[in-house]
C-alpha cells in the first residue's frame, strides 16, 4: 500500500466517489457549491479533516471497542474539525471568515463518518490515511465543477471571491458584461439540477465504458457502477 | 442475575474507555485552543483595523482610535441587544467621526452587522456589513467583497450622505419610495441595511457630544460615579 495505491485513487476519484456514487456529502455540496472558490475550499478542508480522521481512527482501531466504537468515531471527527476551524481561524483567517459556518458542518459531512467505519476501522494508518485523501480529492473535484457551473449560469464568473484568497485576483467574467445572471442556479434548486446533471453524465459515460467492453473480443466483468 | 452483572460491568468498562477517549480529545483541542488563541485574537484585530481603513481612511485621524473607544450598553436605536463599541477619531485632539456598531435585525437571512463610520459633520463616511447570512450570490451584494459591482459597490452610495441630504423618510429602497438602490431580487437585504443605517444616524447626532466627550473606556449607559475629567 502506497500512496499512490491506484485502487485507492480510483474509488475515490471515480468508482465510488463521495459526491457522484455514494451521494454522502450532500450538506456541504448543496450549500457551498454556489461559487467554484467556496467549493474548492471546503472541499480541500474536507480533505484535511478526512486524511486526519481516517489516521486517527486507524491508529486506535484496535482500542476503540466494538460496542461504542460511533460515539468514539464521532469524537474523533468532532475533535478534529474542532482543530482545523482553531488552525482556520489562527492562521489562514481571510479564507476562515469566507468559509464561516461550513467548517464545523464538516462534522454532519456522512462522508467522513462512512470512511472511518467502511475503511479506516479495518485497514492500517498509511492506507487509511491514502483512502481519506483519494476520497477528500473525489468530493474535491466533485465540487469544483459544480461550483463552477452554477457559478457561471447563475453570474456568469468563475472564480468569483478568489480576491478573498489570492490578493488583487479577481473573477474572470465568462459570459460578458451584460449577462443578466440566472438565478436558479445559485438557489439551492440549482444545486439539485446540478448534480443531476452530473451523475446522468457520470452514469452516461460508465453505460458507454461498459458496453464496449462488452463489443470488445476479451469481455472483462460489469463493474456495475452505473446502477449505485 | 450473571446478564445484569455483565451488563453493568460491561457499560462500566465501556464508559470508562469512552471516558478516556473524551479526555484525550478534549486535551487535543484544549491544547490547540490556547496555542492559536493568540494569533486568532491578532488576526480578529488586523480584521477589525482593516474594515475600520475601509470605513474611515486613517489619514483623517491621529489618536489610537482602536482603543479610543467607548462601550455602549444594549441600545434598541441601533440594534444592539447585548451593547456594542463606539470607535472614537480625532484629529489633534478635535472630533473627526464616530464608528458605531449596529445591527440590522431585519435581513433576509437574519441580523446583518454594520459598522458605521460618522463624521462629525453628521454626513456617513462609509458602512460596512461585518457579518451577515444573506443569500450567497443573492442578498450577499450589501459586502462590498461579494458585490459583483466591484467599481461602483451598492454600499458605496452611503457616503457623502446625511440626514440633511436625504430627510429621514426617504431612508429607503428606491423600490420603496425612498432613495437608495436595492439589487433586483433582493430588496430586503438593502431595506435592513438601509433602515439600520438611518437609526444610527439619528442615534449618532442625539449622542455626539455625550459620546465624545466620555472618558476612554466608559459605559455610556452607565450612572457616572466620582468626579469625571
Amino acid at each position: 500500500m502506497s500512496l499512490f495505491n491506484r485502487e485507492a485513487w480510483h474509488n475515490g476519484l471515480w468508482k465510488q466517489n463521495p459526491g457522484l456514487v455514494q451521494l454522502l456529502g450532500l450538506c456541504p455540496i448543496l450549500a457551498v457549491s454556489t461559487t467554484m472558490v467556496n467549493a474548492v475550499s471546503l472541499g480541500v478542508a474536507t480533505i484535511v479533516v478526512m486524511a486526519l480522521a481516517n489516521l486517527g481512527v486507524a491508529v486506535l482501531r484496535n482500542f476503540i471497542p466494538y460496542e461504542i466504537r460511533i460515539p468514539v468515531f464521532i469524537l474523533v471527527i468532532a475533535s478534529l474539525v474542532t482543530v482545523v476551524d482553531l488552525l482556520f481561524n489562527a492562521y489562514l483567517h481571510e479564507l476562515y471568515l469566507v468559509l464561516g459556518i461550513f467548517i464545523p458542518l464538516i462534522v454532519t459531512n456522512c462522508i467522513v463518518l462512512a470512511r472511518i467505519e467502511a475503511f479506516a476501522a479495518k485497514n492500517n494508518p498509511l492506507a487509511s490515511t491514502v483512502d481519506g485523501i483519494a476520497q477528500g480529492v473525489g468530493l474535491l473535484w466533485v465540487l469544483a465543477v459544480l461550483g463552477a457551473m452554477r457559478e457561471l449560469i447563475g453570474a456568469g464568473t468563475v472564480f468569483g471571491g478568489i480576491d478573498l484568497i489570492v490578493d488583487g485576483a479577481s473573477a474572470i467574467r465568462l459570459l460578458g458584461d451584460d449577462y443578466p445572471g440566472f438565478l436558479i442556479a445559485i438557489l439551492p434548486p440549482g444545486a439539485f439540477f446540478a448534480l443531476g446533471c452530473l451523475i446522468a453524465a457520470y452514469n452516461w459515460l460508465n453505460a458507454r465504458a461498459t458496453q464496449r467492453k462488452h463489443t470488445a473480443p476479451v469481455a472483462t466483468p460489469d463493474d456495475a457502477v452505473a446502477e449505485a | 442475575m450473571s446478564t445484569a452483572y455483565t451488563a453493568a460491568r460491561t457499560s462500566v468498562r465501556t464508559a470508562a474507555i469512552l471516558t478516556l477517549f473524551a479526555l484525550a480529545f478534549t486535551a487535543a483541542m484544549a491544547l490547540t485552543y490556547q496555542f492559536t488563541k493568540p494569533d486568532i485574537d491578532a488576526a480578529v484585530a488586523e480584521v477589525k483595523r482593516k474594515l475600520i481603513a475601509e470605513v474611515l481612511p486613517p489619514t483623517a485621524y491621529d489618536n489610537p482610535l482602536l482603543s479610543d473607544t467607548v462601550a455602549v450598553g444594549a441600545t434598541r436605536e441601533l440594534g444592539l441587544d447585548e451593547g456594542g463599541t463606539v470607535y472614537r477619531a480625532r484629529r489633534g485632539g478635535e472630533p473627526v467621526a464616530l464608528i458605531v456598531e449596529a445591527r440590522a435585525p431585519d435581513g433576509y437571512g437574519g441580523a446583518i452587522d454594520l459598522i458605521v463610520a460618522v463624521r462629525a459633520d453628521g454626513s456617513l463616511s462609509g458602512v460596512r456589513a461585518t457579518q451577515h447570512k444573506e443569500t450567497p450570490g443573492l442578498g450577499d451584494y450589501i459586502d462590498p467583497r461579494k458585490d459583483p459591482n466591484k467599481t461602483a459597490p451598492w454600499i458605496g452610495q452611503f457616503v457623502g450622505q446625511s440626514l440633511d441630504t436625504v430627510p429621514a423618510a426617504q431612508w429607503q429602497p428606491r423600490k420603496d419610495g425612498g432613495r437608495f438602490d436595492s439589487r433586483a431580487g433582493a430588496t430586503i437585504s438593502a431595506r435592513a441595511v438601509i433602515a439600520a443605517v438611518a437609526r444610527a444616524l439619528t442615534w449618532t447626532a442625539a449622542h455626539r457630544e455625550r459620546l465624545f466627550d466620555a472618558r476612554t473606556g466608559t459605559h455610556l449607559d452607565a450612572p457616572q460615579g466620582g468626579p469625571t475629567q
